[in-house]
């Protein structure tokens, strides 16, 4: 590789955070004092954790580079690292250009400004001079599609509305590199493939992509290179097949009918968490009903009424069906000190294999995001009366509860 | 596969490497964010009166009733004099200044804490966000000074050369405020009590200041001790140029604008030091 095709050059990447015990976790001054008065010769617990250690890899100029790993991979670190939101404690990175990113949706947006003044704040945010910004806001509002909700305050969007106009502001900065976290999961599937389509062609304008996603079949539409991160390190990278590949033998015996999570180093604000999550059974026949008893915790006082998505992946990623709560009665939800919700899910069927489960906490903003909270298998047993054609488990991705019949009609009925 | 580095190697645009211990601010990179830091001061501009009844008339009415509060509290009640001009164009310059400083610092200090989504997902210059504070305070001081315009005729008075001074009384005000502001905020992050300290402290210095009442009201003995606090110097300066009266201590003053170049300093030092933490403890 020449130097010169160079985009980003990372050596010897690595970032650590102190943790310290939560009975020590004080807040307040007056709480440490307190604590130090009472236990004088206590040593301060703390744990030195590496979400990042000794990262090295190379980006070329026009690559689109997925991101791929289970929570707590280092993912996200490596996306805030890039960026400059927090600095590296070892290690250097080299930008050969400017860099834009959109790590979580509409941060920069505030909620009372309007369509209009949020495309201005945003952009101002990720580093546009005003002028760039006048110069593609017909673009931006276009690609959006806002374009009759520019002068009304962005509270009253939806959430789609939302994430539209978050990803038009950041895909058309024209920085260099575009660093872009798993902001699409919350789209709809038109906006998705747009958003995918967009990335190509900035792609294709010779610049560089870092994405990071779970959506395996976005990675491999989009993705030419692909980088596995385990554990804050580098697993495997190269060609984007391959490390799917790996990646995917690694979770593949993952079924977890029951789980506890803590409440900290997720993404989303935080003011709901889910603390546990449960299913019926680790195994499901084809046709069997499946039901998911998770126990959301209030961390936050004033957290307002909430809508919970559960979202069922293939193993590859695939997203096979999307329960947004908001379909169904009462749809919202009053937090509580402790809410159980549960949510059952009897069809489609599932072809045999390996599920996730997903589960996302929403207000106006992402409360809390889960990925992989819980995980199934289907077994291959068939539902229908007959045995299953072996085209079934390779063309469909769920099965339809259906019946044919036949009746012969004669074109020289007799006559009455 | 280091890349050899060879004289033909392009030059990076960015290199990112952990911190030094004590980096100085980046003035080339604040100056890129510059419309940035005007968007915010605009955002909190729009948003202060938005669903509010009486929207900007706020700005004109607040310091009218706390200048009418003190001049009635301090002037009819107490029945202090204010050197020969009535009390309430006498509070009202106190007023002036003091605005200026605790809207500087109340702004300021929670400007991080307030943007918490913004600091841990996005990357700009920390410092815009406590600058960007400023803007809003120059606006109410403005307003301010206009009202000012209408009470000189009203009172009596006519201001003299001394005025041409404001500017020099108003930008130590903005440097003291800002380097307590820039302290506040940045200790903030880690640590919420200052979010509960703040409103205390700053009530417990209007009335150690000289804002409702003169400086000559202060019996001798404490008078040492009173003129520490650089607000004494920086509000006796402020009446001097509006409204002509009073007298420059020259020791107080010379310690006032001392102070106030060294607390502004301190407290950006401090922000420049903890900076790097911010997005990850907030």
């Amino acid at each position: 590789m020449s130097s010169s095709d160079l985009a980003i050059s990372v050596r010897g990447l690595s970032k650590s955070y102190t943790i310290r015990h939560q009975e020590e976790n004080h807040i307040t001054l007056a709480e440490q004092l307190l604590h130090r008065a009472r236990h004088p010769l206590a040593r301060q617990e703390r744990e030195t954790f590496w979400a990042l250690s000794n990262v090295n890899f190379d980006v070329r100029k026009g690559e689109v580079l997925g991101v791929i790993g289970r929570n707590g991979a280092g993912k996200s670190t490596l996306l805030k690292l890039l960026s400059r939101i927090t600095p590296p404690t070892k290690g250097e990175v080299r930008l050969y250009g400017r860099v834009g990113s959109l790590l979580e949706v509409g941060t920069g947006f505030h909620p009372e400004l309007t369509g209009r003044e949020n495309v201005y704040l945003n952009g101002a945010i990720l580093g546009m001079r005003m002028k760039e910004i006048d110069g593609r806001f017909d673009e931006i509002v276009a690609f959006a599609g806002v374009e009759r909700f520019l002068d009304t305050p962005v509270k009253r969007f939806s959430s789609g509305m939302y994430v539209r106009l978050a990803f038009a502001v950041a895909a058309h900065l024209g920085t260099e590199i575009l660093l872009v976290d798993e902001v699409l999961a919350v789209g709809d599937n038109d906006f998705q493939r747009k958003c995918l389509g967009k990335m190509e062609d900035v792609a294709a304008a010779g610049r560089t992509v870092l994405f990071v996603s779970h959506q395996l079949s976005s990675i491999r539409q989009i993705c030419g290179t692909a980088l596995e991160l385990d554990k804050g390190m580098i697993r495997s990278e190269g060609d984007v097949n391959v490390v799917i590949d790996d990646y995917l033998s690694t979770v593949a015996t993952d079924s977890v009918a029951e789980r506890s999570f803590p409440s900290d180093g997720r993404p989303g604000t935080g003011d709901l968490r889910l603390r546990h999550a449960r299913l019926d059974e680790t195994k499901y026949r084809t046709d069997q009903e499946k039901r998911a008893t998770f126990r959301i915790e209030r961390r936050a006082p004033a957290a307002a009424r909430f809508y919970i998505v559960v979202i069922l992946r293939s193993r590859d990623g695939t997203v096979v069906s999307y329960c947004d709560s908001r379909l169904t009665d009462p749809g919202w939800y009053d937090p509580a000190d402790e809410l159980e919700i549960e949510v059952v899910v009897s069809h489609p069927w599932l072809t045999a294999g390996q599920y996730s489960v997903d589960l996302t906490l929403n207000s106006y903003a992402l409360l809390d995001l889960v990925e992989g909270a819980l995980g199934f298998e289907v077994t291959d047993d068939s539902p229908y009366p007959n045995p299953e054609t072996p085209e079934v488990q390779v063309f469909a991705r769920v099965l339809p509860n259906f019946a044919v019949t036949s009746r012969v009609r004669s074109t020289n009925a007799p006559a009455r | 596969m280091v890349a050899p580095s060879t004289p033909a190697e392009p030059r990076p645009f960015l290199v990112i490497r952990p911190p030094r211990k004590w980096a100085p601010f980046n003035l080339r990179e604040l100056w890129q964010f510059r419309d940035l830091l005007v968007r915010f001061a605009r955002r909190d501009l729009t948003l202060r009166y938005r669903q509010t009844a009486l929207g900007v008339i706020w700005v004109v009415l607040q310091p009218l009733l706390a200048a009418g509060a003190l001049a009635f509290v301090f002037g009819s009640v107490a029945g202090l004099s204010s050197n020969g001009v009535p009390y309430f164009a006498f509070a009202f310059a106190g007023m002036l200044a003091w605005n200026a400083f605790s809207g500087v610092l109340t702004r300021m200090s929670g400007s991080l804490v307030g943007n918490a989504q913004l600091v841990s997902k996005t990357f700009f210059p920390r410092l815009v966000l406590p600058l960007s504070s400023l803007g809003s305070v120059l606006v109410d001081f403005g307003v301010s000074m206009v009202m000012m315009v209408v009470i000189w005729p009203l009172a009596g008075v006519a201001p003299g050369m001394s005025l041409l001074t404001l500017p020099i009384w108003l930008v130590a005000v903005l440097l003291l405020s800002s380097g307590f502001g820039l302290l506040a905020a940045a200790l903030m992050v880690p640590y919420r009590d200052v979010q509960y300290v703040m409103p205390v402290a700053t009530q417990l210095l209007l009335f150690v200041s000289p804002v409702g009442y003169a400086l000559s009201h202060v019996p001798h003995s404490a008078r040492f001790i009173y003129e520490l606090n650089p607000l004494t110097g920086l509000l006796e300066g402020f009446r001097w140029s509006l409204l002509d009266i009073g007298h420059l201590g020259p020791f107080t003053t010379i310690w006032a604008f001392a102070c106030s170049a060294a607390i502004f300093a301190v407290g950006a030092f401090a922000f420049a030091h903890m900076e790097r933490r911010f997005a990850d403890v907030i």
